[in-house]
């Protein structure tokens, strides 16, 4: 029987929504298309990471556990899950598209001879065809492509379907390798971690978006006075990022990350095409801006055309007394 | 240190209306100013190599006009069907016979967005690589990257040959003065056809994407605003 595998991203000792999304869509559709589900997860971390991956349905995970693979070095991800595959022999592979997986995914495709489909909204196979629609030209439009090829690899984006439990009783095997380190042409010197990334943002349930038009430290006080209130990610648009005011690991869009939560709110962002790529599948939008003409308000749920710095105080004490 | 620069002529996505003009993609654009700021006053190349039509030779102009060194057009005129594994295979072939220090590559094409070719290039010409670069510096003989990563800024030292992925976030590219551009003009560009290279995914078609259902705009003051705004965000989008 065919198996699609499934590359579970970890952060923080967990797997990532994001991957569960994908996961869960895998699952899918694995049983419409008669195939089993695999699983494989990487790192220290992955033989304790084996039970989540069953709860999501995976009957095989595959681990393994060399600690160089939470180095943040594609080389020796690249190697470990070339040996995975060669022993899964799977049809597809999906993984979340993050940072991470978009580090490895065209050289492993060479490497595995493989066809990709990158960072698509949704997927499907049906008989010997692997299909998908994805985004293009900076969002504006959608490809429907596809591929008959023998092995495919599939980067879906987060956001794009609802992570669900499904539980079965898997096992676990754990893959032996051996990566020689000497070989390696690079070399982590350190990991920057930026402050104030305490909430995810690429898995958040609310995120405050705060752009050019939080112009000052005052501005940001409030973005995250609400984003306190509301247990939020912050995220920026790329023209606040440039000004230094937030970091760019906040940088949301199509160059940034992409972010789908519950609730989204734009504060003086005018809505470049380029960042409504990265946040048009949240589903409640609330977008205050000056501007009544601002492109942010052809996305927002609700929108308030205003002044950030007269707006904010008084939502956020009225969501204060909301929550209390 | 021996800089080539891959860079393509896309649409331009930016523009509100698609009038066909084509520009030097963004995230290249970035590579490119890179490279040469690193190379300012060493006297190491910063040569580029394009893959497309002939129409794009305005584009390796543009990026002459930078001040980069010397251009090689790989001349595909069928270039619609082809996908990053083709692209990739058709650089390969080139870089067989061209040795470069540092290979830098945009992140992804503004028009495709698959941000798959360099990966496919390094595993291809063997050489270790690092992707979404937001700044590089040289090192002795190594090549210092900070990357963007999923939960913050990542810096790796690559050995060099080495081949790296540019983010638009790196730089502000140089507007080519008039000097460069007549530089430009003067400057002999390689032309090499090359053979239209096999694709493994095919794109049958594009289309709109659903349109969000019409949100509602609130004006007046911001205390019935917010007043308005909770209302609804409790009774209608029940998310407080």
């Amino acid at each position: 029987m065919s198996s699609i595998l499934v590359f579970c991203s970890v952060q923080d000792g967990r797997i990532k929504r994001s991957s569960l999304e994908a996961m869960s869509r895998a699952r899918d559709v694995a049983a419409a298309s008669g195939s089993s589900l695999q699983a494989v997860v990487l790192g220290s971390s992955a033989s304790g990471l084996a039970g989540e991956a069953m709860k999501y349905g995976a009957g095989t995970v595959f681990t393994v556990s060399d600690p160089i693979l939470d180095a943040h070095l594609n080389a020796p991800v690249i190697a470990a899950l070339k040996s995975v595959i060669d022993h899964a022999q799977p049809r597809l592979v999906v993984a979340a598209s993050t940072e991470a997986v978009k580090d490895v995914l065209g050289a492993l495709a060479v490497r595995c001879d493989a066809a990709v489909l990158p960072d698509v909204a949704s997927f499907d196979v049906s008989g010997s065809t692997v299909s998908c629609e994805r985004p293009v030209m900076a969002a504006k439009k959608l490809a429907a492509t596809s591929t008959d090829h023998s092995l495919v690899f599939v980067s879906v984006r987060s956001g794009s379907y609802e992570a669900t439990e499904a539980p079965v009783s898997g096992t676990e095997e754990a893959i032996t390798f051996s990566f020689d380190a000497d070989t390696l042409g690079l070399t982590l010197r350190e990991v920057v971690q930026t402050a104030g990334d305490t909430v995810d943002l690429s898995e958040a349930n609310v995120v405050v978006a705060a752009g050019r038009g939080v112009r000052d430290e005052e501005g940001r006080a409030l973005v995250q006075e609400l984003a306190d209130i509301t247990g939020a990610a912050i995220g920026a648009s790329r023209a606040v990022v440039e000004t230094g005011l937030f970091p760019a690991t906040a940088q949301i869009g199509q160059t940034g990350k992409v972010v789908s939560p519950d609730l989204y709110f734009a504060v003086g962002i005018s809505g470049a095409i380029q960042h409504v790529a990265g946040m048009v599948n949240s589903r409640i939008i609330v977008a205050i801006n000056k501007d009544a003409d601002a492109p942010i308000f052809d996305v927002a749920t609700y929108g308030l055309v205003g002044d950030c710095f007269k707006i904010l105080p008084l939502l956020n004490a009225e969501l204060k007394r909301a929550m209390a | 240190m021996k800089f080539c620069v891959c860079i393509k002529q896309v649409p331009d996505v930016q523009a509100s209306v698609q009038t066909g003009r084509t520009v030097l993609n963004a995230y290249d654009a970035s590579a490119v100013e890179e490279a040469l700021v690193l190379n300012d006053g060493t006297g190491d190349p910063v040569d580029l190599v394009l893959v497309g039509q002939s129409t794009a030779t305005e584009t390796i102009r543009k990026a002459l006009a930078m001040g980069a060194s010397d251009a090689t057009h790989l001349v595909l005129e069928d270039a619609q069907g082809a996908d990053s594994h083709g692209i990739a295979e058709v650089l390969a072939d080139h870089f067989a016979g061209h040795a470069y220090d540092v290979i830098l590559t945009g992140k992804q094409s503004q028009d495709s967005d698959s941000g798959l070719a360099g990966g496919m290039l390094a595993e291809r010409l063997g050489l270790p690589y690092a992707t979404n670069a937001v700044g590089l510096a040289i090192e002795g003989d190594k090549l210092l990257v900070t990357r963007q990563g999923d939960a913050g800024q990542e810096i790796i030292a690559l050995s060099t040959p080495c081949l790296v992925t540019c983010s638009n976030d790196m730089n502000n590219p140089r507007i080519p003065a008039l000097k460069g551009i007549m530089a430009a003009k003067r400057k002999q560009i390689a032309t090499v056809p090359v053979a239209s290279p096999s694709a493994r995914t095919a794109v049958s078609q594009t289309f709109d994407p659903p349109a969000r259902e019409p949100g509602i705009k609130l004006e007046g003051e911001p205390e019935e605003m917010v007043a308005d705004l909770m209302q609804r965000l409790s009774s209608e989008a029940g998310v407080i």
